[in-house]
Parts: structure tokens; C-alpha cells; sequence
């Protein structure tokens, strides 16, 4: 097959592009650790409250260590549930200090829903029979929006949070 | 390619025709949709008669994602077969089955989606459930679809027995793999739908595995992308080189490009699945890299255009360095349309690394700078590509002419359509990465700040929303017009042929035993052992879900 002289140094120079790209996020996902989100526990869906993490009295934010975090959350249409605060009104606000390690850990009860803090990183999507987890470390103060970015039903749009990230 | 092109006689027209027919059709419904979504993303207002946002969002995915490309691409096809290898009375029968089938399928799944009972949308992911009818529809959509895949297979097969020794035609031979990209990878979704879904949706299974389900859906779902890409690419290689006064650039390249989509549009479906739980981040980095090599025949592609530019205008006596470039026919529809396409293709084949790449693609994941994106590749190149197509084949088909008249209304349906584009699909790309969430109705969430943001975004893409709805229109007006009002004539049917002194292309090229032989090795390299994975560690299945769509 003939190829024209300048065909070839475009191919050469596109290819040699592509395998520079590659070995970058390679490099970055195997020896930095940054796979996307892909966690392998398995749950029961129609009973997750079995896993410890996923009682209702485990809900919601923990401090595991000193500027470390734990959020617990189930999902299902169409609410994240937070736990309760010590009034008993469902919380539909976490609230870290700024520079905070944070583990989020969610499952869901139902559909399939998504889970993102807009504007951060923390972006997965929530199956049945799953737990997604996901660290991140809240670097900038505000406030930012969770959103289910997951089709999961009429009630979709009407599925949010909030995470505060105070100084 | 030396050959004369056949003649299509009044009966092949007619099948032909009436795949234009839907395609157009499904063009207004789908497209009126897409303005109702958009403007009730403004926040301004809300749907008449208690009709769900989701069901018109079910509708427009489906129609135009599903039926629209389907219908225009199967159609376009059986033309480029019977121009190039020709079609039997008998197998034209049997392409009428298809084109039945495929109608018949997508009328049930449209009732079913309109009076409310599969709000699932085009995705359909598990536990939603819709009515078992939505499923069955698909299934006869793609069945359909097999049907016409294996009409153009045997179209072939016969024409290759008559010309011992010859290469396929050119045209021919595109329409072929892109028939066995789509057989191979609908065999992944009609798995799911006839295995998984259909019994379950009956009530015969209880519970569903959705991991599986959905890996089933993704398997097909970007070979998906690519079936409504190659028809495209087929317009850029065979029919834009002779409509500018050229000739084919390079057969052999032309082929050894389809080749190598076909073999890297399948084993790829993980990069749509990449924030998942339950699959290995190693496969999905696996399928991460082999879904970077379609950069490769992309970038063929890209070459072959520009050089066909470039020796046509210079064979023209254009010396200076970009003089070749100017003298482009502009002012010709059926150039210029295809061309905005190629064009919009560099900043959505950008955002397209981005999606696919391991873990930007968090940053972007199912925000609206998804649907931004493939309002730019399937939404602006392929369907400009389209629009470039139908401005000759339908006045073809129909035995009249694109006048001077209808040619001026294209280029202003080309300029409606890329401005409204750029207004509403930069703005949903700004907005989701600014992480505001696709596939989601009005919504002010918690409020604050962020909010206000999108929703800001939200009415520039009402804007643009409108712009291109008055697109649509006046699109179908042309269609109208070419196909009963335009005067009779003769519109030619626009098809490349090699250089005089081009050189022999190489057998091997053929060889299709070879070629889907490598092509199902990658996919059992990159789905057997994750797969067996997700089988062995499924959780318990999820019993269906009716409520949450409102059924």
C-alpha cells in the first residue's frame, strides 16, 4: 500500500502523540493511583442495611482521624440519605473543614443513581448490588451542590445535597 | 471503480425513498422534542397536559438517536449497493421486509414511550422497568436492521460471483463493514434485550443482573457512534472528492480506514462504564487504550480530505499556497453542509479524548458537556453529513433537481443549523464542566450559587434550542420541496473515481476472514475475562422498578 511521504510523517508524528498520551495517563493510573472509581464489594440491595457501614445510625459524616472523614450514604428515589441530625430532621448537609480527606462511600437501595459533588472531582455512579467509594481531598471553601446525575426516575431533578467545605 | 454506475430503476427508488421518508419524519418529532426539553430547562415554562419531561426526553433520544440514524443510514446504503453492485427483485423484496420490520418495531416502541409507559430513555438501564412492548419494539428495530445487513451481504456475495478476480466496488465495501460493525455489536444489545429485559419485563424472571445488563448495552453502545459515523465518512471519501471536481484520493487507504474502525469499535464499551463499580480499573484501562486507536484511521481520514482539496485545486491551476483552499465550491450545498460537519468534528473529536481518557473523564461524566459533545459529532457532523446527502440523493431518487433556488435555502439551513449549534452546544459544554448534571428536568436543587450558574447556561441552550428548531423546519420544507415541487431532471448521483495511473490496491484488503478474525479476537481480549467477572461476583439481582417512571 502506498503511502504519500508527507501521510507518513503525519501518521508518524500523530501516532508518536497517542503513545506519549497513553503512557501519560497510564503512568498516572498505575503508579500515581488515579483509576477512576471502580470499588468490587458487592451488597445485597434490598438489604443494605446489613453492611455495617450502611446502618442507619452510621449515616451521614464521621471523623475517622485527625483531618479524615468518613460519609456514609444510601441513596435511593429520591433522596440521599445523610442520617439524621440530633433533632431527628433528615440532614441534607455535610460539613467539612477545608483541607479534609474524605471517604464517600454510597450504595443504593433501588435504580441505578449518580453521585457528584459539582465542581470536585467526586463523580460515580451508584448501582444496585454495589458500593462505590471514592477519596478526595476538599482543597477549596464553599459550598458545592450534589447532584444524581444518573437518570433514576421522574423525581430525578429533584435528588441533591449539599457539601460545605468551611476555613 | 472504473466502472459505470448502474441505474436505479423506479421500484429501488421507492425503497430507498421511503427510508427518507421516516428519517425526515422522525427529524420533526424528535427535533419538536428537543426544543420542549430545552425550553423547559429555561425554567420558563412547563408542558401543556401533564406530559413528563422525561417521556419527551425518552422520545427524543430514541427517535432521533435510534430511528433517525437507523432509517437515513440503512436507506443511504441499499443506494450506494444498488448504484455499485446493483439489487435482485428478490432481494429488493426482502429489503422491503426489513424496512417493515424496522417500521413496525419503532411504532410500537413509540406508543409505548408516548402514552407514558417506557419513560426509560434511550438507555433503558435496569431496574427501571418499562412496558414489555418498548423492549420488543427495539428488538424488531435491530432485527430489522439484520435483515437489511444480510440483503447487502448477499448483494455482494452475488456481484463478487459475477466478477471473479475484481475488487469490490469502493462504495460497496464501506456499506459492508459498516453492516458487520453493526451486526457484531448489536448482537451485544439484542442479547440483552431478548435475554435479560423481555423476560423480566413479562414477569417471567424476577430479578435482573444490571451490571451485566448495562456492559451488554455499552458493548454496543459506541460501535453505535461509529454505525452513524461511517456513512459520513463514506460521503467524505466517495462523494465530496467528486462533487469538488476531484478523484478518489487513495482506495487502499480508504479501505485499510474502515478496517481498522471496525476492528477498534467494538472492544471499547468500558470507556462509557469508567466511574462504575464492580469492573476491574485494569480492563478499563485496558479499553481505555484500545479505544484510542480509532485516533489512527481518524487521522487517515483527516489527511485523505485535505489532500483531495488540495491536489483538485492545484490540478485546477490554483498555485498559491492556500489559493486551492478558497476556491472550494462554497456556494454548493452539498459541499458545504458536509464540510461544516468535517470542521465541527476537530473540536468534538477534542472533547472526545477527554470522555474516553481514564480519569479526566470524571471530571465530565454524565454532566451535560456529555450531551454537548455528541450534539456536536452525532448532532452537527453526522447529521450536516445527512443533510448533505439527502440535498442530492432525495432530487436523485425522485427524478428532479436541486435548483439554484433550493441550493440557497440549504446554505441557510447550513448557517441556522451552525449557529444555533454553537450557541446551544457550547453552552451545554461550559455548563457541564461546570458540573451541571445531563438528563435532568428544571431544577434549582439546594440553590446558591452554582445553580444560578447553570441555569443561565440552561437559557443559552433554549436560544440555541430554538435556532435549530427553526433549522428542522426549514429542513423538512426542502425535503418536501425536493421530493414533490422541484422541477424534473436529472440530479446526479455523486461518486469518486480512482486516478487513471492509481495503484493496484492490494488483495489482502478483502480478505474478510482475516479481517473479522482479528476483529472478534480484540473483543474476546477485552470482554472475556471482566465479564466472566461480573458474572462470578454479581450481587442479588434488583427486582423491577414501575413506579419511578410514573407507570
Amino acid at each position: 500500500m502506498h503511502l504519500h511521504k508527507y501521510e507518513k510523517i503525519w501518521l508518524v508524528f500523530g501516532m508518536a502523540s497517542l503513545v506519549l498520551f497513553l503512557l501519560i495517563i497510564g503512568f498516572a493510573a498505575f503508579w500515581k493511583g488515579t483509576h477512576p472509581q471502580s470499588h468490587m464489594e458487592t451488597i445485597d440491595p434490598q438489604n443494605v442495611e446489613a453492611h455495617d457501614a450502611f446502618k442507619p445510625e452510621n449515616l451521614g459524616i464521621r471523623e475517622v482521624a485527625d483531618g479524615k472523614y468518613i460519609v456514609n450514604i444510601v441513596a435511593s428515589a429520591f433522596n440521599y440519605d445523610f442520617g439524621k441530625d440530633t433533632e431527628g430532621n433528615a440532614n441534607k448537609t455535610i460539613r467539612v473543614p477545608k483541607g479534609s480527606t474524605v471517604l464517600y462511600q454510597i450504595t443504593t437501595k433501588d435504580v441505578v443513581h449518580g453521585f457528584q459533588v459539582a465542581g470536585t472531582n467526586v463523580n460515580m455512579m451508584v448501582e444496585p448490588g454495589h458500593i462505590s467509594r471514592y477519596e478526595a481531598v476538599m482543597k477549596n471553601v464553599g459550598e458545592f451542590t450534589i447532584v444524581c446525575n444518573e437518570y433514576c426516575g421522574i423525581g430525578h431533578h429533584q435528588m441533591y445535597g449539599t457539601v460545605e467545605v468551611y476555613e | 471503480m472504473t466502472k459505470v454506475q448502474l441505474p436505479l430503476s423506479k421500484k429501488e427508488s421507492r425503497l430507498y425513498m421511503a427510508f427518507m421518508w421516516v428519517t425526515y419524519i422522525s427529524l420533526f418529532v424528535g427535533g419538536l422534542m428537543g426544543l420542549l426539553q430545552t425550553l423547559v430547562r429555561s425554567g420558563k415554562y412547563t408542558l401543556p397536559f401533564n406530559i413528563d419531561y422525561y417521556t419527551i426526553l425518552t422520545v427524543h433520544g430514541v427517535i432521533l438517536g435510534l430511528v433517525l440514524t437507523t432509517f437515513f443510514i440503512i436507506g443511504f446504503q441499499f443506494s450506494l449497493m444498488g448504484k455499485t453492485v446493483g439489487i435482485s427483485d428478490k432481494q429488493l423484496k426482502v429489503a422491503w421486509l426489513s424496512f417493515w420490520v424496522m417500521l413496525v418495531g419503532t411504532i410500537m416502541a413509540a406508543i409505548t414511550i408516548l402514552v407514558g409507559e417506557a419513560s426509560v430513555l434511550y438507555t433503558f438501564y435496569a431496574p427501571l422497568r418499562a412496558h414489555p412492548a418498548f423492549y420488543i419494539g427495539l428488538a424488531l428495530v435491530i432485527v430489522g436492521s439484520w435483515i437489511a445487513a444480510f440483503v447487502n451481504f448477499r448483494q455482494l456475495y452475488v456481484w463478487k460471483k459475477a466478477h471473479k478476480g475484481e475488487k469490490s466496488p469502493l462504495p460497496a465495501f464501506m456499506v459492508i463493514i459498516n453492516m458487520l460493525m453493526w451486526f457484531i455489536a448489536t448482537i451485544g444489545v439484542a442479547t440483552s434485550v431478548l435475554v435479560l429485559f423481555i423476560p423480566w419485563s413479562l414477569g417471567y424472571a424476577e430479578t435482573i443482573n444490571v451490571l451485566l445488563s448495562r456492559t451488554l448495552f455499552w458493548y454496543f453502545g459506541h460501535p453505535l457512534v461509529y454505525f452513524w459515523l461511517l456513512p459520513a465518512y463514506m460521503a467524505w471519501y466517495v462523494v465530496i472528492p467528486k462533487i469538488i471536481g476531484g478523484k478518489l484520493f487513495s482506495d487502499a487507504l480508504a479501505r485499510m480506514a474502515f478496517i481498522l474502525l471496525l476492528m477498534f469499535s467494538i472492544p471499547v464499551g468500558f470507556h462509557h462504564q469508567l466511574t462504575e463499580p464492580g469492573i476491574d480499573p485494569t480492563w478499563k484501562f485496558i479499553q481505555v487504550v484500545l479505544t484510542f486507536m480509532v485516533v489512527i484511521p481518524s487521522l487517515m481520514t483527516a489527511f485523505s480530505i485535505f489532500a483531495t482539496f488540495e491536489t483538485t485545486g492545484r490540478r485546477k491551476g490554483f498555485k498559491s499556497l492556500f489559493g486551492w483552499f478558497k476556491k472550494l465550491p462554497w456556494k454548493d450545498v452539498r459541499f458545504l453542509a458536509p464540510f461544516i460537519g468535517m470542521a465541527a468534528f476537530i473540536p468534538g473529536g477534542a472533547g472526545g479524548i477527554v470522555n474516553a481518557s481514564h480519569q479526566m473523564n470524571a471530571l465530565v461524566h454524565n454532566t451535560i458537556w456529555i450531551t454537548g459533545h455528541f450534539h456536536l459529532t452525532a448532532a452537527t457532523t453526522v447529521v450536516l453529513t445527512f443533510f448533505g446527502i439527502t440535498y442530492w440523493l432525495v432530487p436523485h431518487l425522485t427524478g428532479r433537481r436541486l435548483t439554484p433556488r433550493l441550493n440557497k435555502l440549504g446554505i441557510i439551513q447550513t448557517f441556522i443549523w451552525t449557529f444555533g449549534m454553537t450557541i446551544m452546544s457550547g453552552s451545554m459544554h461550559i455548563q457541564g464542566l461546570l458540573g451541571g448534571p445531563r438528563r435532568s428536568s428544571f431544577s434549582e436543587y439546594a440553590g446558591g450559587e452554582q445553580v444560578a450558574t447553570w441555569i443561565n447556561y440552561q437559557i443559552a441552550q433554549a436560544v440555541g434550542g430554538t435556532i435549530l428548531f427553526i433549522g428542522i423546519l426549514l429542513m423538512v420544507y426542502i425535503f418536501i420541496q425536493l421530493t414533490f415541487f422541484a422541477p424534473r431532471g436529472v440530479q446526479e448521483y455523486p461518486i469518486a473515481v480512482e486516478e487513471d495511473d492509481a495503484e493496484p490496491t492490494p488483495k489482502i484488503l478483502e480478505n474478510w476472514y482475516l479481517w473479522i478474525g482479528i476483529t472478534i479476537a480484540l473483543i474476546l481480549f477485552a470482554y472475556t475475562i471482566p465479564v466472566i467477572d461480573i458474572i462470578k461476583h454479581s450481587p442479588p439481582g434488583s427486582p423491577p422498578f414501575d413506579w419511578l417512571i410514573g407507570r
